[in-house]
């Protein structure tokens, strides 16, 4: 079962590559402000993360996730929901 | 006061950021269109390489007669939607020719092609369905799956074994929509649909493809991609416009569905929306008679095509992808690629700039496409402004 920390610290890695300003990435980092992704780098980094956990990330909800914290809820119900 | 339009801040700066000398895209007006490849712009003689007029059928007589019949006969418009007074002889004639076009049972016509996927892909995917899309699919599919209920997800674009990994990861038992294009308008490349139809079979899930940019070009008789790669009969719904190859407007969805009718009933966009009026349906029904029998404009498009692709592969200009009627030369400096386009203007040829945020991987595009229409000449002025644009950039880039 993973934890909630260890769920932040593994999105926090699969981030990296889209962190082109360098900045130090916490759960209150926002995707549009702080990191300032772009429509192309934010579907890149959810296709990531849909490998990475071996789950599928439904675009409807995208719109309601603006930090890194609201992302790692997300997929931590998701995970849980498709591997128990 | 808060007002509306304050969300638009972020686009009227990124719009500020290009500088255009005399002109810009939005202001380009035809003050005078001469024919499916020449208009006068800003008084100028002007090459059209840029409008999606792959058969050149925009000024055909065939066409032209046929929608001044309807015209004269049947009267300016519909005044209503196909479920009120709408439905006219003339639009089951041309339903009958799209699903003879395409061997398939049912065809239904949209006033747009951008309707013909809001109103397919609201209808078909509901509350408990899923959709699963090409990443770099249209506008209108990406916002036909806005207006569904249904779970939305994407796949890598154009990788079918991405698509099958994604198919994969789905609880069994829901049922799945794949939507893919023929041929992808900005960087013209092909999907690969054998494959693609392989995933789709694997995983019992339905596929919808959109042809169109590649109805006309492709296909032994102009269908699409989909016919050209033998996978025609395993696609379960069609989807294309008549606004390019057709030369008109208008949209179309075709399938074999046993139920397909009943959409009649269910597609908002198809029921709530004038049908189109009788001298488009008639030019856009003798339209695509020419495209099912007529192999000169296919023909001539593909040797205009290669013509272009070749000539600029050799100046050394970076492509989009292989030759289609769609080359899209990939500029890597953004003010680079809006200087050309205002040059390549100036020099009489007409393209279409794409910028990010509608191209893929964020280039800077100068999109070309090819009709049936240019001569062999005219794709050689297009070649001689391009290596002009070339050679004054790189002197002003060192
Ligand atoms: C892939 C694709 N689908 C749909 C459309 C919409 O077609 P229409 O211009 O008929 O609304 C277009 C063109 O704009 C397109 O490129």
């Amino acid at each position: 079962m993973t934890s909630v920390s260890t769920l932040l610290d593994a999105i926090i890695k699969l981030l990296e590559p889209f962190n082109s300003k360098s900045i130090t990435i916490s759960g209150d980092t926002s995707f549009a402000h702080d990191l300032e992704l772009d429509s192309l780098a934010v579907m890149d980094f959810v296709a990531e993360m849909e490998d990475h956990f071996d789950i599928m990330i439904p675009l409807n909800i995208l719109p309601d996730l603006e930090n890194v914290g609201q992302i790692v809820a997300a997929v931590e119900k998701i995970v849980e929901q498709a591997h128990g | 006061m808060a007002d509306l339009f304050d969300k638009f801040e972020g686009l009227t700066n990124l719009r500020n950021t290009l500088v255009f000398e005399k002109t810009d895209p939005y202001k380009i007006v035809m003050e005078d269109v001469i024919s499916p490849t020449e208009a006068i712009i800003d008084g100028k003689h002007t090459i059209l390489a840029g409008t999606n007029n792959y058969m050149g059928l925009t000024f055909d007589q065939r066409c032209i007669d046929a929608a001044q019949n309807a015209l004269t006969m049947s009267g300016t418009g519909t005044t209503g939607s196909r479920v009120l007074n709408g439905t006219y002889a003339a639009h089951r004639e041309l339903e009958a020719a799209i699903a003879d076009l395409y061997c398939m049972e049912h065809a239904m016509v949209f006033s747009t092609g951008f309707l013909a996927n809001l109103g397919m892909i609201s209808a078909l995917a509901g509350k408990n369905d899923i959709i699963m899309i090409d990443a770099d699919s249209h506008a209108s599919i990406y916002d036909g799956c806005g207006l569904s209920d249904a779970t939305i997800t994407r796949f890598r674009h154009n990788d079918a074994a991405d698509l099958d990994k994604r198919l994969g990861r789905l609880n069994a038992g829901r049922r799945v929509l794949v939507i893919v294009e023929g041929l992808y308008s900005m960087l013209g490349d092909k999907a690969p649909l054998a494959d693609i139809v392989a995933a789709c079979k694997k995983h019992d899930a339905y596929l919808m493809v959109d042809e169109a940019h590649s109805l006309g070009p492709y296909g032994a008789n102009g269908q699409g991609v989909a016919a050209a790669d033998g996978v025609l009969d395993q696609v379960d719904f069609i989807v294309g416009t008549f606004s390019k190859s057709v030369g008109t407007v208008g949209g179309f969805c075709a399938s074999n569905h046993p139920d397909f009718e009943i959409l009649r009933l269910a597609s908002r966009p198809y029921m709530f929306s004038a049908s189109l009026p009788p001298s488009v349906v008639a030019s856009a029904t003798a339209a695509i008679k020419i495209i099912k029998e007529d192999r000169t404009p296919q023909q001539n498009l593909w040797r205009n095509a290669k013509q272009l692709h070749a000539g600029l592969t050799e100046m050394g200009f970076q492509l989009g992808a292989d030759c289609s009627p769609v080359i899209a030369v990939l500029i890597d400096d953004r003010d680079v690629a809006v200087r050309s386009w205002e040059q390549l203007l100036d020099e009489g040829i007409y393209v279409n700039l794409a910028l990010p945020p509608a191209t893929p991987q964020n280039t800077n595009l100068l999109r070309c496409s090819l009709s049936a229409a240019h001569t062999p000449d005219q794709i050689d002025q297009i070649l001689a402004a391009f290596d002009k644009v070339k050679n004054s950039n790189s002197v002003n880039q060192s």
